[in-house]
């Protein structure tokens, strides 16, 4: 996979999620909800690399599943060199000081009965990083950096607005010092406004900091400001990954130019040529044989094949990678659907 | 995010359509976060009665010298509950009696809502396999009637022990409170925020104690409270059936007992510790929904 | 299939007095409050508007600005502790809203003005089948007999592009998808082809692809039936799209309206300036987004002066003591702002 200069601080490789569907008295398995399947990806030090995708296509799992929030059911995660998926107790604890998550809903990922403060101590205390007055000093330092008063520490989240919820919950994910974070669409229950505030706060973090990001967003705009490299994901693959820039002039995919097309200009003038998607996504506990894109593919070479293959991830051009079939390498037609 | 509009009740208004913020803030909601004020009072009286039992009542609970004096005497200024058989005040044995129901209630209340708070957060924290027995477990035990097991157990125990009792109260009451805190667990389980708390590195115990434990507490209050109004009408049962609280040990429940035979005659012996009864199931029941509207807990947790 | 159209009921709200150019809704001076424990929130402080019939308006705003409330209070849909106060008026198809009694009122809702939903999984009844659900739109309003309510209620069911329309007529709401969901939604506003269609944020809660699916049958059925749409939403590019006219939204107050082209040209309430500054977009790959700093103030207690001064990047001496009344800009184009009579005050942004 694509690795920018030096190791990868997050490597990825082949992962995957299946949630069992039981049914029955006896609650037996009779199939599986391919959540994620064989999903592969490195972040570097320092980058953000945005995963986007509708909902259903697995990147929230994929989120989770890079932190062992979920247990992945197959596939490789290396942390800095680091086997995430062989570790156990207190090697994973440790680990997780430097792999963080900051969630989308800022009205549930703050524990209503706890402080704004006790939330971000919380980290602190469990890896005995700090404690009483030294941990108290730390909180208020959290909170200026990410733009409250020292003040609110004593305050709970409902007397916070959604924008400021979500500065505490990127508050609290930075107590530990981490030098990754997940961002799990941070900014899609926030208005307007507000969502400009947060993206900046992050971006200004990152470079402060060195912070690599995994940002999941099903918003398109969003990640033009803050990825610099992009991956679609649908129903459960990653179907085009590539550089930022590259991504949003010359998408490959079918799926990728339907969904940058699909996002509204604000601009009225705009020349807009909308790609419309026929049908309705497939669930992802019934996914299609071979691509499985391929039902509402309007590329004009598909084929039988793309029923029966599953198409790899390949590099088409340099960084840029397509799981495709029918688009060839190094080259593509200069005419695209 | 816009101010989330719900459908309205088009055949009348409803609160349901605005924003929560603006529920909130309605006096409709406010007004009824304020009822539970009174049955505390009421409870908290009744507690103190009981506690001071010994300074209040005006005699002794026990057989008194001149007992076939005073056998039978309706109520009268000197006793104001009347007396019984053995020429004991019904006042005092009522008084005495309070400490006994009411402890009685609160310990095996209190045993139940251990056992089952356990027993419910492993379910509902493990998960998988383990849950799915642990509540197989349950569903056999719920099917098993309560007030005929301890008939039963009862029936067969001669002169049953009050801390006996206890146990055997608190062992056959923590059903619904576990179902009930597995539930709370599971859906608190899939909060973020639990989520976030194993992201940061914390470990079970301190989850439990610290992010679980207390969302469960308002839950439990409204349980145990309730709980308590139901052990207390249980307990009185089974002392009038003779196989609670033995005599001499007064219990409103065998005091009643005592005058079953005579009741047109001796009708005190019924009536006064009936009315302390009902009174203290009722002041139970009436905290107990109270605490369920100020905790807001029959609406979706926001 | 032929369905014939059935017989209309006796509409008691027949129109009185209108002229065919008055426009199709006319809202003036709305007022909408809540009482709260809090005090009295103005959620809708004096909002006045037109739509022309055939017209599009969006009305576009954050949380808290009162459009939600706005819309509602057209169908008279606001529920207690809100009131509509008096010295509100809303006029439609020639007809004063507020003074009907309910059974004028009802006759309105649904057939001649409908409402599409944010969300529709609680906007749909879970117990009835969606084509129960819409055949009841007819039927309530018109002497349809069950099949031909059943008929229409397929036909309209096709008209929004569900596939196998009555098969899907006999499923409930749960067995559909978020898509197929909300076009059902729009079905049951549309079939009796309503004059006005208010949409709150029909799309929200869509994956893009499906809004724009949502979006283009919404332009369809416009075309189709002439209807004028007030297009409820907080996304600026459907606004792009969709919007003739737009209104914007802040504090319980209309602080601009232009067409659509001249709102994004030439913004001139710092507001619409900042919000358009702050929403990224596809075409501007990297950079900082501009803020807007602070937030929205309590509908309790809002400021004297203008409502948006401790956010504006202008506010001079007068913006604390003068509340600015909505001002010409352009044709058709009106700001809330002193910035429009005193240009000078005008700071230089730095992005």
């Amino acid at each position: 996979m694509t690795i920018p200069a030096a190791a990868p601080l997050l490597s990825v490789r082949g992962l995957t999620k299946h949630f069992p569907i039981r049914t029955g008295l006896l609650q037996r398995r009779t199939g599986a909800v391919k959540a994620v399947d064989g999903v592969s990806f490195d972040i570097a030090s320092g980058e953000t690399l945005a995963l986007v995708g509708e909902s259903g296509c697995g990147k929230t799992t994929t989120g989770r599943a890079v932190l062992r929030l979920i247990e992945p059911t197959a596939g490789d995660i290396h942390f800095d060199g680091i086997d995430v998926r062989a570790l156990r107790g207190e090697a994973l604890r440790t680990l997780r000081r430097r792999m963080q998550i900051v969630f989308q809903d800022p009205w549930g990922s703050l524990n209503p009965r706890m402080t704004a403060g006790a939330a971000i101590k919380e980290g602190l205390i469990v890896h005995n990083l700090a404690h009483g007055a030294e941990a108290d000093r730390r909180v208020a330092t959290l909170l200026d950096e990410v733009g409250l008063q020292a003040s609110y520490a004593g305050r709970y989240p409902h007397e916070f607005s959604g924008g400021q919820r979500q500065r505490i919950g990127i508050a609290r994910a930075l107590a530990v010092q981490p030098s990754f974070l997940v961002c799990d669409e941070p900014v899609s229950a926030l208005d307007v406004s507000v969502q400009a505030q947060v993206v900046n706060l992050l971006q200004d973090l990152q470079r402060e900091r060195g912070l690599a990001y995994l940002f999941i967003a099903h918003d398109l705009a969003v990640v033009a400001h803050m990825a610099d490299r992009v991956a679609v994901m649908y129903l459960g693959h990653i179907v085009e990954l590539a550089p930022r820039a590259t991504l949003f002039a010359t998408p490959r995919m079918p799926y990728t130019k339907a969904l940058l097309s699909s996002v509204p200009v604000p601009d009225p003038t705009a020349n807009r040529q909308r790609v419309l998607l026929p049908g309705e996504p497939p669930s992802p506990a019934n996914p299609p044989s071979g691509c499985v894109f391929h039902p509402r593919c309007l590329h004009p070479a598909k084929d039988s094949d793309c029923a029966r293959i599953v198409p790899l991830l390949e590099e088409k051009t340099p960084g840029h990678f397509v799981a495709c079939l029918k688009e060839s390498m190094t080259h593509h037609p200069t005419s695209s659907p | 995010m816009t101010t989330p509009v719900r459908v309205p009740d088009l055949s009348g208004a409803s609160l349901a359509s605005l924003s929560g913020e603006m529920r909130s803030m309605s006096p409709v909601v406010s007004s009824r976060q304020r009822r539970w004020r009174v049955p505390f009072l009421f409870i908290v009286l009744l507690a103190t009665v009981a506690v001071f039992a010994p300074a209040l009542a005006p005699y002794s609970p026990d057989i008194p010298a001149n007992y076939d004096a005073i056998q039978n005497l309706a109520p009268s200024r000197a006793h104001p509950f009347g007396t019984d058989g053995l020429g004991r005040d019904v006042l005092s044995r009522v008084l005495f009696a309070s400490r006994i129901s009411l402890s009685l209630a609160f310990a095996s209340v209190l045993l139940s809502l251990v056992l089952g708070t356990s027993y419910g957060a492993i379910a509902g924290l493990v998960g998988g396999g383990i849950d799915r027995w642990l509540m197989r477990g349950l569903d056999v035990a719920l099917s098993i009637p309560r007030l005929l097991l301890l008939l039963a157990v009862t029936a067969f125990w001669e002169n049953l022990p009050l801390t006996a009792l206890i146990m055997l109260l608190g062992t056959t009451g923590w059903f619904d409170v576990a179902r009930l805190v597995r539930g709370e667990v599971q859906r608190l389980a899939q909060q973020d925020f639990v989520t976030a708390a194993r992201a940061t590195g914390v470990r079970g115990a301190r989850m439990l104690r610290v992010h679980v434990l207390p969302h469960l507490v308002p839950l439990l209050i409204v349980n145990a409270t309730l709980s308590v109004a139901a052990t207390i009408a249980l307990e009185a049962g089974l002392s009038y059936l003779g196989l609670g609280v033995q005599p001499p040990t007064p219990s409103w429940g065998n005091i009643m007992a005592e005058g079953s035979g005579g009741m047109a005659s001796q009708w005190w012996l019924s009536v006064f510790p009936g009315m302390a009864t009902v009174i203290a199931v009722l002041a139970c029941h009436a905290l107990g929904d109270a605490l369920r509207d100020r905790f807001a807990l029959d609406q979706v947790p926001a | 299939m032929t369905v014939s159209r059935p017989l209309v009921k006796t509409d008691p709200a027949a129109p009185n007095g209108w002229a065919p150019n008055d426009p199709l809704l006319a809202v003036q001076s709305l007022r909408v409050t809540f009482d709260t424990t809090r005090g009295l929130a103005r959620a809708v402080d004096g909002v006045s508007f037109t739509i022309a019939a055939g017209e599009t308006v969006c009305v576009v705003g954050e949380s808290g600005c009162g459009k939600s409330v706005a819309a509602l209070s057209l169908l008279r849909l606001i529920p207690a502790p809100g009131r509509i106060e008096s010295g509100s008026e809303i006029h439609f198809d020639g007809m004063n809203l507020l003074t009907l009694n309910e059974e004028a009122l009802r006759s309105v809702r649904g057939r001649r003005m409908s409402m599409i939903f944010q969300e529709p999984m609680t906007a749909l009844n879970p117990v009835l089948t969606v084509g129960e659900q819409i055949a009841e739109v007819v039927r309530v309003h018109t002497k349809a007999s069950r099949r031909e309510a059943w008929a229409q209620a397929v036909s309209m069911l096709r008209e929004v592009g569900i596939a196998d329309p009555d098969v899907r007529a006999t499923e409930y709401p749960h067995q559909l998808s978020g898509g197929m969901r909300q076009r059902v939604m729009i079905a049951m506003a549309l079939v009796l082809e309503p004059r006005l269609v208010i949409a709150d944020e029909p799309t929200t809660a869509l994956d893009v692809t499906i809004q724009a699916q949502i979006l283009e049958l919404l332009r369809a059925q416009r075309d189709r039936t002439g209807l004028a749409l007030l297009l409820i939403t907080h996304d600026l590019g459907v606004v792009a799209e969709m919007a003739s006219r737009v209104l914007v939204m802040y504090a319980g107050q209309i602080v601009e309206e232009a067409p659509v082209g001249a709102l994004f040209a030439t913004a001139t309430h710092p507001y619409t300036e900042g919000l358009l500054a702050a929403v990224p977009r596809l075409d501007q790959i990297g950079g900082r987004l501009r803020t807007i700093p602070g937030t929205v103030p309590a509908a309790t207690d809002w400021p004297t002066g203008c409502r948006f001064r401790a956010r504006c990047p202008h506010a001079f001496a007068r913006c604390e003591t003068d509340a600015p009344e909505l001002v010409q800009v352009g044709p058709s184009h009106r700001a809330r702002c002193h910035l429009v009579q005193e240009p000078s005050h005008r700071k230089a942004i730095t992005p």
